[in-house]
């Protein structure tokens, strides 16, 4: 009785295994196929007879993206934007999230602002009412577009989150500052910035995947190519397609015709910055999607 | 405790932050009235001729406006209902798996797809579906003829709700991790005692103790039966799957932004904004009536 229980009890130990196991390897496979493909030869892809390993290894297609000089171009742009982007959220979100995290006995006006900001985040007026906002304000081509308008619908995420967190320090910490004759500048910087640095750490993580993943402002706002953002610069590549009629022939046709492995190549190296940052993002997620709530 | 005099620092520190949002999320949506004009860029928002309802009575009759609609929400509840069961599905797995060292590493792995963009899996995807991809290759195994799959508008919603809970269900199970984790022990042990099976245990403490988190979230989704994924399908449509696969944004993007028909694209797009808008609040408002759950 007791022999049949384990024996039991492994069965579905392995079964669960292999079951999750498999699963698993449905999310990496696909980004290994496509580091496969890049490493392989280009009548190999047209053919269709690479499954995962590179069929005829060679670093062409590695060799020709480093003649792509508008690739590096971009490469940059999306440095400048990430690092702009998130440095700028790191400074404004806890300079927004002290006050609105006082309760309206110890600040009056915070309600009010505190509705607006979430209104933001609720609402918008689409997508040209804010194209002709950016054009008015002269910021086409600029990367400051990308960085604040990115960054302005973001933020006020990042912003309640940390207010949250705020709220669940020890209050006797402000007070015994305040007893102390503190002011507030003192008690942000010197107090609860640097016990927020997990949250902080958070928020940041967040700002600079969005900057480094997101394209459609680089393409509505840049208007030429030489300006693009990494991502817009290979979503026009690899999946542009001419948004007029094409028949079923056409676009087997296109698809033939795209060098696929010079385009898995670029994919691929536009995925590293986030593999590099990857094990402090997983770490601080985890913190920032439990982070959510309200707690009590 | 007092802080007199402290509210006009704390406007201080608010400053930046909030004429960011003010000039990037508020003004722009002074826009909308565009929707309500004969709009000529010329002689801008201010001086337009204003046309009253014109522009959402031509919208309605629109072949266009029922498709996009429809095709929205048919795609974006998919996606809920698919994002809601399957990382259930998986955390109850993944809680049953005893090796603590293989449950990191397969976490680590699922939540990978969650950090690239739609840019890159966007790619990655087509070139995996593709004609002579390697999914027609396995299928070729079995005899089936190669299927041409991002150009059959049939299957086109499918492949899009499919690849998108492909890419979220790992990271959408560290909610229902937290949850599982909060189960007291206590309760396993003592039931273990009774001689309670794996299965009921299951059934009578493992899923009571998540049924909070399960409710939150699918109120919460409500808020997402207007939002189909502007990024994911930009990335993986083309023309010959715009009966089935052309959502809200796709087509705001195109018929603004490509066919300069400003006035409905802000039309179709403040449609969209407002309805979204009540839904997210009706939503909050459920979530903190039935769970108690405030983001703010």
């Amino acid at each position: 009785m007791v022999k049949n229980k384990t024996l039991s009890a492994k069965i579905f130990d392995i079964v669960l295994i292999v079951i999750l196991c498999s699963i698993a390897l449905t999310c990496i496979l696909p980004l290994w196929y496509t580091l496969s493909v890049s490493l392989s030869s280009k009548s190999a892809a047209a053919a269709g007879i690479i499954t995962l390993w590179p069929v005829d290894f060679n670093l062409t297609s590695y060799q020709q993206l480093l003649g792509d000089t508008q690739f590096f171009k971009s490469f940059w742009i999306s440095i400048q934007r990430v690092v702009l982007g998130a440095g700028l959220n790191f400074i404004i979100v806890p300079l927004m999230a002290y006050p609105l995290s006082k309760t309206v006995k110890d600040f009056r006006g915070r309600n009010v602002i505190m509705w607006t900001v979430i209104f933001t985040m609720l609402f918008n007026g689409g997508l040209i009412p804010l194209y002709l906002t950016i054009q008015e304000l002269n910021l086409m081509n600029s990367v400051w577009a990308l960085v604040l308008v990115g960054g302005a619908q973001t933020i006020v995420f990042n912003i309640i989150l940390t207010i949250n967190f705020f709220r669940n320090l020890p209050k006797s910490l402000e007070e015994a500052a305040l007893v102390d004759g503190a002011g507030p500048w003192y008690i942000l910087f010197k107090l609860f910035i640097p016990l927020s640095i997990p949250v902080l750490a958070t928020v940041t993580l967040f700002s600079i995947v969005y900057h480094w993943n997101e394209f459609l402002y680089g393409l509505i706002f840049m208007t030429r190519e030489e300006f693009y953002p990494l991502q817009t610069y290979i979503q026009q590549l690899v999946v542009s397609i001419d948004p007029s009629q094409m028949t079923e022939d056409q676009y087997k046709r296109m698809s033939e015709m795209s060098n696929r492995t010079l385009d898995a190549a670029k994919i691929f190296i536009a995925m590293i910055p986030v593999l590099v940052v990857y094990p402090f993002l997983q770490r601080y997620f985890i913190h920032g999607i439990t982070l959510g709530s309200v707690k009590e | 405790m007092k802080a007199k005099g402290f509210a006009k620092h704390y406007y201080l520190m608010m400053l930046p932050g909030f004429v960011w949002l003010f000039i990037f999320s508020i003004i722009p949506m002074f826009g909308i009235i565009i929707a309500f004009q004969d709009f000529n860029p010329g002689q801008g928002v201010f001086n337009s001729e204003f046309v009253g309802l014109e522009t959402f009575k031509y919208m309605f009759q629109l072949n266009d406006t029922p498709i996009i609609f429809f095709n929205t929400m048919f795609i974006a509840i998919m996606k809920i209902i698919g994002n809601l069961i399957v990382p259930l599905v998986f955390a109850l797995m993944l809680h049953e798996l005893r090796y603590i060292g293989l449950k990191r590493s397969i976490q680590t792995i699922v939540y990978l797809p969650h950090f690239l963009s739609w840019v890159i899996l966007g790619g990655v995807m087509l070139d995996i579906f593709a004609y002579q991809g390697p999914v027609n290759q396995l299928l070729g195994v079995f005899g089936v003829e190669p299927i041409l799959f991002f150009g059959r508008a049939d299957l086109f919603p499918f492949l899009v709700v499919g690849s998108d809970v492909w890419k979220e269900f790992g990271f959408n199970t560290i909610i229902y991790l937290a949850a599982l984790t909060g189960i007291n022990p206590a309760l396993y042990e003592a039931s273990g005692i009774d001689g309670a099976s794996r299965m009921r245990m299951l059934w009578h403490i493992t899923l009571p103790g998540i049924r909070t988190t399960a409710v939150l979230l699918a109120v919460l989704g409500l808020g997402n039966v207007l939002n189909a994924g502007f990024d994911q399908i930009f990335n993986l449509y083309n023309p010959l799957v715009y009966s089935t696969g052309d959502i809200i944004d796709t087509w705001v993007y195109r018929t603004g932004l490509l066919n300069l028909q400003y006035e409905l694209a802000t039309a179709v797009g403040l449609l969209k904004s407002v309805a979204g808008f009540i839904l997210i609040s009706v939503s909050y408002y459920l979530a903190y009536k039935f769970t108690n759950y405030r983001i703010f």
